[in-house]
């Protein structure tokens, strides 16, 4: 390929990149738009003049829903690992019968719609007090990143050399302990991945947190954003900045973990 | 604890401990070669999630069926005494006037954005397969729209399609089309969702696309151009039957992922004005947690036939997937 060319295509995908990722400068850009600027017609392109009382109104107002979300993140994250990576380990390496049925569960429960599933816990909660807590959400977030995981861990366990699991056996290592020592270790990109989809995914709910924390003291900042944008529809540079802070994991994302990211779309491929 | 003879056998200190945790989860006996063992420690590993699936999975689509044939007021709900009414609840969602216009939107929601997600995806793609300075970056650029909380786009977008103070009519009215009210009129409300949803799953579809064009040897390529064929003839004889597969498994994904959607329209226009933007799961919504009244047996009914049609393109979807690990 001839420099040109090369030179002529890049030029290209910075536009096609520009274009599709307007709708996220325009979020930045309507977060440092003063007030009285936010109706002009035509809007400023660019914020010449930035403001910051978007972001302190995020600070005075926001910290206790991003606390939340962050809580219900991490606790995502632990039960997603704790329920599927030792069902991986089972399913990949210790040929667990009815596997392929178990499977088969995991890929149909993909596509149940996350509306019903909120109106079965909704059912649920209502008898054990569930409702509007912390955990009764931990746990129905939990059950978009849980077959994910099984299935990413499945993919990639089943990859584990058999040499060095028989070889631990002949060492006199138990199954957990082989899990423990050997398989967990190998399989940390894996714990990354599906930690970091879990937490993505906890963190962006909405129909869980709008279904069942409606009237919690803690609400997650998807339901903060959702709560301002009903109650206050003038101050939408606020509104903005708050979702500026609420995309902040999806960036750190994206910038730390990408490789992990293509890993987790791609595990499907590399199966067997 | 002390009895697990392979383990401890080993004499290691290491070992003794592993020994003894081993005694609580993964069952007493730590195997050494002896399947009906092995399948015990499998069973012990897999029932964290066995278990999970049941209580919240099963159960809460079994409460869903029960809502569904039962009349259950918000009384109801909590002493637990709806009356059992059969099908009735099917029958009046079949029956509401509201019925034919959320499976017309759904079916247009659905098939609209998919066709447009696969098109721009597909030639994206295309268009990174050749790497080329900072392509890999800008590639990674892409994802963001996916990344993002569902409530941070929905928002942006509500605020982008704005009728009097939104940068789309800006634009627009700067080459002079009078005023849209994308979100308010019946005529664009279902647009403008499904133009923000085709923004939405782009980068899924160029992600998934992208991927299987690594798998086409590169060797065709140079094949055909020496034969002579240009770019456009490569991509039609070459890339789009070679990647087949893994457009109907990335088309059926889509369909499944977006027959669910929810927040993006509810967010934007909560189904309205009107009816004009209710898709089915976005109607089952608004009758449970919609409104001040929640509805849940008919809401429950709704959802129960979404499953149904979502189901229906999940087994063509296994049934691709299995033909293609076969192949």
């Amino acid at each position: 390929m001839t420099p040109t060319r090369s030179w002529w295509r890049t030029a290209l995908g910075l536009v096609f990149t520009a274009l599709m990722l307007f709708p996220v400068y325009w979020m930045i850009n309507v977060s440092l738009t003063r007030t009285s600027d936010l109706r002009r017609n035509p809007p400023h392109w660019f914020p010449w003049d930035p403001t910051f009382e978007g972001y302190a109104a995020v600070f005075d107002q926001q910290l206790p829903a991003l606390g939340t979300s962050l809580l219900i993140g991490g606790g995502c994250v632990l039960l997603t690992l704790l329920v599927s990576a030792p069902a991986g380990y089972a399913l990949a390496l210790l040929h667990l019968r009815g596997g392929g049925t178990l499977n088969f569960v995991l890929l149909v429960a993909q596509m149940i719609p996350a509306v019903v599933m909120a109106m079965g816990f909704y059912a649920v909660y209502v008898r054990l007090d569930l409702l509007n807590t912390v955990w009764g959400l931990i746990v129905a977030d939990s059950t978009i990143a849980v077959p994910f995981g099984v299935l990413l861990f499945t993919a990639f366990m089943s990859g584990i050399p058999k040499e060095m699991l028989q070889a631990a056996r002949i060492d006199g290592a138990g199954a957990w302990r082989t899990f423990r020592s050997i398989v967990l270790p190998l399989s940390r990109n894996s714990i990354l991945t599906v930690s970091l989809f879990a937490f993505l995914w906890a963190w962006s709910d909405f129909i869980f947190a709008s279904t069942l924390n409606r009237n919690g003291d803690l609400i997650p900042i998807t339901l903060s954003i959702y709560a301002y944008i009903g109650n206050n529809t003038t101050q939408w540079n606020s509104i903005m900045a708050t979702a500026v802070v609420a995309s902040i994991p999806a960036a750190v994302l994206l910038v730390v973990a990408q490789r992990y990211v293509a890993a987790g779309v791609t595990a499907g491929a590399v199966k067997d | 604890m002390t009895s697990s003879p392979a383990a401890v056998g080993t004499a290691s200190s290491a070992a003794g401990v592993a020994a003894r945790r081993s005694a609580a989860p993964a069952g007493p006996r730590p195997p050494r070669r002896s399947t009906p063992s092995t399948q015990w420690a499998a069973v012990a590993f897999a029932a964290p999630l066995i278990v999970y699936l049941v209580v919240f999975y099963a159960y809460p689509l079994f409460r869903n069926i029960e809502l569904s044939v039962h009349d259950y007021t918000i009384r109801a709900f909590v002493q637990g005494d709806a009356e059992f009414i059969g099908f009735e609840k099917y029958a009046d969602v079949f029956a509401s006037s509201a019925f034919p216009t959320a499976l017309v939107n759904t079916a247009l929601f659905t098939f609209v954005s998919i066709a447009f997600q696969y098109t721009i995806g597909l030639a994206l793609a295309v268009f990174f397969q050749k790497s080329f300075r900072l392509s890999g970056v800008l590639r990674g650029m892409f994802l963001v729209p996916w990344l993002l909380p569902l409530i941070v786009s929905a928002s942006t977008w509500s605020w982008m399609l704005n009728s009097d103070s939104g940068i789309i009519n800006s634009v627009l009215q700067s080459f002079g089309i009078g005023q849209i009210n994308w979100l308010t009129s019946p005529d664009f409300a279902l647009t403008s969702v499904i133009i923000a949803n085709i923004w939405l799953g782009i980068p899924f579809n160029l992600v998934i696309l992208y991927s299987g064009l690594q798998n086409i040897p590169g060797e065709l390529y140079e094949a055909a151009s020496l034969d002579g064929a240009t770019g456009w003839q490569q991509f039609w004889r070459i890339t789009f039957p070679l990647l087949r597969p893994v457009s109907a498994i990335t088309i059926l994904l889509g369909l499944i992922y977006t027959l669910k959607v929810v927040d993006v329209i509810w967010i934007m226009t909560t189904g309205g004005p009107g009816n004009v933007s209710t898709t089915l799961a976005v109607w089952s919504y608004r009758e449970a947690f919609g409104t001040g009244q929640p509805a849940f047996s008919p809401a429950a009914a709704v959802g129960n036939l979404l499953i149904l049609i979502a189901l229906v393109f999940g087994f063509v979807y296994l049934y691709l997937q299995r033909r293609q690990e076969e192949s």
